[in-house]
């Protein structure tokens, strides 16, 4: 599998990065050659070998459902780059 | 400095009989910082000012309670959160992020009653293994300042090694606390994958990452361990075991203990005098009365790629959550929503961190899911399972932390595989969730190169027993650089 500049760019806009076309040329070229390089694993064959997401015995981690005070709003805010009425404020999503 | 040669016990016994007072602790921090730091460059952030407040009042303070960690000056990497002092991840997008709360292990280190000297540099989210993917300076080695200190824990390895700190804490996803230590010639402990909560520290692959620490010696290694170890329900990956007292375990009698020496980490590409060191630890190890032999590891070859596709699909969505809106530096004049999430992220990752949020997006896209990430997943099953099979044998493997000494600075930028290749004895050891230590074993050429012992997970105790053991029989940890 080789990987173009046009994947690259769909990537790129997956990942919500906009890239010059400098940084397009450059990650294709390294994309292709860490790719290559991790092709290896395709030399075992892991039919039927459970995959490992997690080296701990664990799955669902339950909790009652208590409520508990929750962080104050002023020191929520206090990071955003803007914010308007208690709430984080963004440009228009509809135009 | 000379203060910071002090084990934790005999620092303790001084503040104790009022031979010495936490002020003047702080104080020998502070003159060592600014002795030493134009040429090291370890600090994002400093608070001299409120380390010195704290030192005051802990000194002024009637109680007879003294936490484990009382008073030691201690620096923390920048991608633990701590509430009201500036935490960046050495990333220009968290440039002027001030956290709201404190990770758990600060919280830890609060009742332990350490003081914080301030925050220490890293590979921009902890991904990269020389700082020079810091957006905001170059650390150096104290060693020799052409090289590299390692990374990602690289500022807190330095810091350490230049006395500036009396211990850091770091954290370790592929070997970002043992490579650094092992450059920079200290003690670094990545603990089993669970022990320590991950509360806190900026996620960058959270089935990987781990928080441990960055000393001078195996005994405050157990020390700050201990402080710092244990089940927290804010992380659900958080291991409910009980946590032993390590320092107990610190017996020097490492008698009948089994050690398979890792075979394909003594292989192709190890640098003869890494090597060489090596198999004199070996010697010591059985002077003491332990025995070893070879083991095979047989997956390790296919670790890299195994680590590289499963550490950066987790760091494609974990990073998912920078998007300019609620913390973080915001683009200016964005179009629209959407532009702001793609200049914002642009503007604010590094070269390093866009190429593995590709990489992971890749991985993770439709189409490819199974050729890559589930594949890697599958064979970090038998990545695991080789250590497995080699803790029915032996009680611990060792091996080298890294195939060679630190490199000089500039060497492998541009050639991001080359440098991938550098943590081959520790991604292995990450990915199958096992504890190990890094401890200093000899010079190569001036440079200080590092012994790494593994253990069965959450047995840490069998591992600091051993490094504790080596120690005591060397001198290697007292060596300090001629800074």
């Amino acid at each position: 599998m080789s990987i173009t500049v046009k994947d690259v760019e769909h990537v790129a806009n997956l990942a919500r990065l906009a890239l010059t076309e400098e940084e397009k040329e450059q990650f294709t070229g390294q994309l292709n050659a860490i790719l290559k390089y991790a092709d290896k694993l395709n030399e075992l064959d892991t039919t039927g070998v459970e995959p490992t997401s997690h080296v701990l015995p664990l799955s669902n981690v339950m909790r009652d459902d208590v409520p508990a005070a929750s962080l104050p709003i002023a020191k929520v805010l206090r990071n955003a780059p803007e914010a308007e009425d208690d709430q984080f404020k963004v440009p228009a999503v509809l135009e | 400095m000379s203060l910071f040669n002090l084990r934790l016990s005999e620092v303790h016994d001084r503040l104790h009989h009022r031979d010495l007072s936490v002020q003047e602790l702080v104080e020998a921090s502070i003159s060592r910082i600014g002795e030493t730091e134009g040429r090291i460059g370890a600090f994002l952030t400093l608070d001299e000012e409120g380390a010195l407040a704290q030192a005051k009042a802990m000194d002024a303070s009637a109680s007879p309670e003294r936490g484990l960690l009382f008073g030691l000056p201690a620096g923390i990497k920048d991608n633990i959160v701590t509430e009201g002092l500036r935490t960046t991840c050495a990333s220009q997008f968290l440039s002027n992020y001030d956290p709201i709360y404190d990770a758990t292990v600060v919280e830890k280190l609060k009742a332990a009653q350490s003081v914080t000297i301030g925050k220490l540099n890293m590979d921009e989210f902890a991904m990269g293994g020389s700082n020079e993917n810091s957006s905001f300076q170059l650390t150096r080695n104290p060693w020799d300042t052409d090289h590299v200190p390692g990374g990602s824990s690289g500022g807190s390895a330095a810091s350490v090694a230049a006395g500036q700190v009396y211990f850091a804490l770091g954290s370790d996803t592929g070997g970002s606390i043992r490579q650094p230590a092992a450059y920079c010639g200290i003690v670094g402990l990545k603990p089993t994958y669970g022990l320590v909560s991950r509360y806190g520290l900026v996620a960058f692959a959270s089935s990987l990452d781990q928080i441990g620490p960055l000393t001078k010696n195996v005994e405050d290694s157990a020390y700050v361990l201990q402080a710092i170890a244990g089940h927290d329900r804010r992380d659900t990956t958080s291991a409910n075991v009980e946590i032993p007292d390590y320092t107990a375990a610190l017996t020097g009698d490492i008698k009948g203990l089994r050690i398979g020496v890792a075979k394909e980490y003594l292989g192709e590409g190890i640098d003869p005098q890494v090597k060489a060191r090596v198999m004199e630890a070996l010697k010591t190890f059985e002077s003491l009365g332990a025995v070893w032999e070879e083991v095979s590891l047989p997956h390790t070859d296919y670790a890299i790629a195994t680590y590289y596709l499963l550490a950066s699909s987790e760091a494609s969505s974990n990073l998912a959550r920078f998007d300019g809106v609620r913390y973080g530096v915001r683009a200016e004049d964005p179009a629209n929503l959407l532009d702001l999430y793609k200049k914002s992220r642009s503007e604010g990752f590094g070269p390093e961190v866009k190429r593995r949020i590709m990489l992971g997006t890749y991985a993770l896209s439709s189409g490819y899911y199974d050729a890559y990430y589930k594949k890697a997943q599958q064979v970090r099953t038998l990545i695991k399972r080789d250590f497995d099979q080699a803790f029915e044998r032996f009680d611990l493997i060792v091996g080298p932390t890294a195939p060679t000494t630190a490199f000089r600075i500039g060497e492998q930028v541009g050639d991001p595989l080359t440098m991938y290749l550098n943590d081959i004895c520790t991604i292995p050891v990450s990915l199958a969730g096992v504890p190990a230590i890094s401890v200093p074993c000899g010079l190569a050429d001036g440079l200080p190169v590092g012994l790494q012992i593994i253990g069965k997970p959450f047995d840490e105790s069998t591992v600091l027993r051993a490094a504790h053991a080596f120690e005591g029989q060397t001198e290697f940890h007292k060596l300090r650089p001629a800074l």
